[in-house]
């Protein structure tokens, strides 16, 4: 049975879903990034979907979750690479990714992860990063 | 409405559900649809194919190329023997994202296609299909 | 017309089949000039099928109507053998003369039938006649609009080319739409947008509408649907140029602009997507 890999790079947790997702899978994949965010106080998850031709309300709602669990510790999630073809579908199928910001590939993605982390850092009290 | 080709796909776990996509992409390239129309009937099929097993407790999809001429289409018959429907007005507006029980993708699949048959009956079985004309 | 009459063609076209089929087979290669592209054995099939389903089709009575249930799986096979044939670049005749070619086997096994029954034998040769026509005619209708279809998806390809995406800054993309905006012609053009922005990896597009004199509701909605798939994407869209009477026309439909972003003309909006992408003091500066 595949896993997704999880990578970690400066600071910041990587995913690429390249497989056509199933439940086990998708849970899987749910209880091993909250385990990595935690264990290695990771401030961002990037979740990269180029590969996927289909995003359905199931995927979504993962990512969905995903995004909400990582905001619980503490990080940012950003997904990039939506083709196109599956934004338009989104769109028609009315279905939202709260909490869920993106950018157009891994780059922008990291850019928009490290420069929100550098952000916080910059500011002199700890207790203004709970508002951001 | 003539049948060109007809197949039928059991439905039964999520790996399924899996299948069940990937043969609808295949038939919708050969039914000659733009890629955008592709992902939308490949993303509506894999909707209804996840209720048919989440709720209805697995069933069949049927995949069929139609002519009406001149126009030719695909089209997916999604039946199972479950617990049936009892509300499919209030099925029809409930949205995914609320996440409450049901959570059923019915109203969002059915802007992804040109036509959206259901019906259900409590206790028998549901039967949705789906139609995408080129 | 008698319903003894109206019997005979289907039980010639059960009873001689074979004939038929060899014989019109013979006309239509005949028909065809040298070096046409079509396999005998392909067209074989073409004619088998079509005398069973013709053979089906007039055994219900009724024998003339062509638009009726009874010869809807010959229309159906007469529209994709059309389709294919314009597709593949017959000429319209060429085309009809698959129906029209029958003609002369089936009248001759007509003559034959009813040799000593000179009035039947007017008769249903007319309704022969008057039949293959008909199908005739209708695989002419179904090449036209086959055609037409082409010419159609080529004005869209047209239309494409014709709204160029131009990239004006690094990250920012600029969608000039000039004409009347249609439902189709809208989506053909947003979706290359999409395409697009994820080529040049672009923050922002600006889709300008200053050369767009009037708006329709769908083409609003695919306006905003387009803007929200971009940002969905992870791209930005301002929609500059909005002239008052599409002001107006946006209000009355009641259609929800929302967060989009918009800019009177588009040197305005390029201003902005500069801001935006954080580029404004770098371009400044090297104006001085």
């Amino acid at each position: 049975m595949d896993r997704i890999p999880i990578l970690k790079l400066r600071g910041l947790l990587l995913v690429s879903i390249q497989v056509d997702m199933h439940d086990r899978l998708a849970m899987q994949l749910q209880d091993e990034l909250t385990q990595k965010i935690s264990e290695t106080g990771a401030r961002g998850v990037l979740i990269d979907i180029s590969s996927l031709d289909i995003v359905d309300s199931f995927i979504g709602r993962m990512i969905a979750n995903i995004a909400a669990m990582a905001r619980v510790l503490d990080a940012e999630t950003v997904v990039v690479g939506m083709q196109p073809a599956v934004a338009i579908t989104l769109v028609e199928l009315g279905l939202n990714l709260p909490g869920v910001r993106t950018a157009l590939n891994v780059d922008k993605g990291m850019a928009m992860l490290e420069s929100a982390k550098r952000d916080l850092e910059d500011l002199p009290d700890a207790d203004a990063r709970h508002k951001e | 409405m003539p049948v060109t080709k007809s197949e039928e796909l059991e439905l039964r776990s999520a790996a399924d559900v899996v299948s069940v996509r990937q043969a609808v992409r295949t038939w919708a390239i050969e039914a000659g649809f733009s890629l955008v129309d592709q992902t939308k009937m490949v993303t509506a099929a894999s909707e209804i194919a996840r209720n048919t097993i989440d709720y209805g407790g697995g069933g069949t999809a049927t995949l069929e190329l139609i002519v009406e001429s001149p126009r030719r289409g695909l089209r997916v018959v999604f039946e199972d023997k479950g617990p049936g429907i009892s509300d499919i007005q209030q099925a029809m507006t409930d949205h995914f994202t609320t996440g409450n029980g049901l959570g059923l993708g019915l109203g969002g699949a059915k802007r992804l296609v040109n036509e959206f048959h259901i019906s259900s009956r409590v206790g028998e079985g549901t039967r949705v299909v789906i139609t995408r004309w080129k | 017309m008698s319903a003894a009459t109206d019997a005979v063609i289907p039980r010639i076209l059960k009873t001689h089949e074979a004939e038929l089929l060899e014989e019109w087979l013979r006309e239509q290669l005949s028909a065809f000039r040298v070096g046409a592209k079509i396999f005998e054995s392909e067209l074989r099939s073409q004619s088998r099928e079509f005398l069973n389903l013709l053979q089906q089709a007039t055994q219900g009575g009724n024998v003339g109507d062509v638009q009726g249930p009874s010869y809807g799986r010959v229309r159906d096979m007469l529209g994709d053998i059309s389709r294919s044939r314009s597709l593949q670049g017959f000429s319209p005749s060429e085309t009809a003369t698959f129906v029209f070619s029958l003609k002369r086997p089936l009248f001759a096994r007509i003559r034959i039938e009813l040799a000593t029954d000179a009035e039947s034998l007017a008769t249903v040769t007319w309704t022969a006649t008057e039949l293959l026509d008909r199908l005739g005619l209708y695989t002419t209708e179904v090449y036209q609009k086959s055609r037409e279809e082409v010419i159609t998806r080529q004005q869209q390809e047209l239309l494409e080319l014709s709204t160029p995406v131009v990239k004006l800054w690094d990250g920012i993309l600029a969608l000039p739409m000039i004409g009347t905006l249609d439902s189709a012609r809208t989506q053909v053009v947003m979706e290359s947008l999409l395409q697009r922005i994820v080529e040049t990896g672009a923050d922002i597009a600006i889709i300008d509408i200053t050369g767009v004199p009037t708006v329709d509701t769908l083409t609003a909605q695919h306006l905003i649907k387009t803007i929200t798939a971009a940002r969905l994407m992870g791209a930005d869209c301002i929609i500059s140029g909005i002239r008052p009477q599409i002001a107006q026309t946006i209000v009355h439909l009641g259609v929800d602009l929302g967060a989009v972003i918009t800019k009177a003309t588009l040197a305005d909006a390029f201003r902005r997507a500069l801001d935006m992408t954080g580029q404004r003091e770098r371009v400044l500066k090297s104006r001085a």
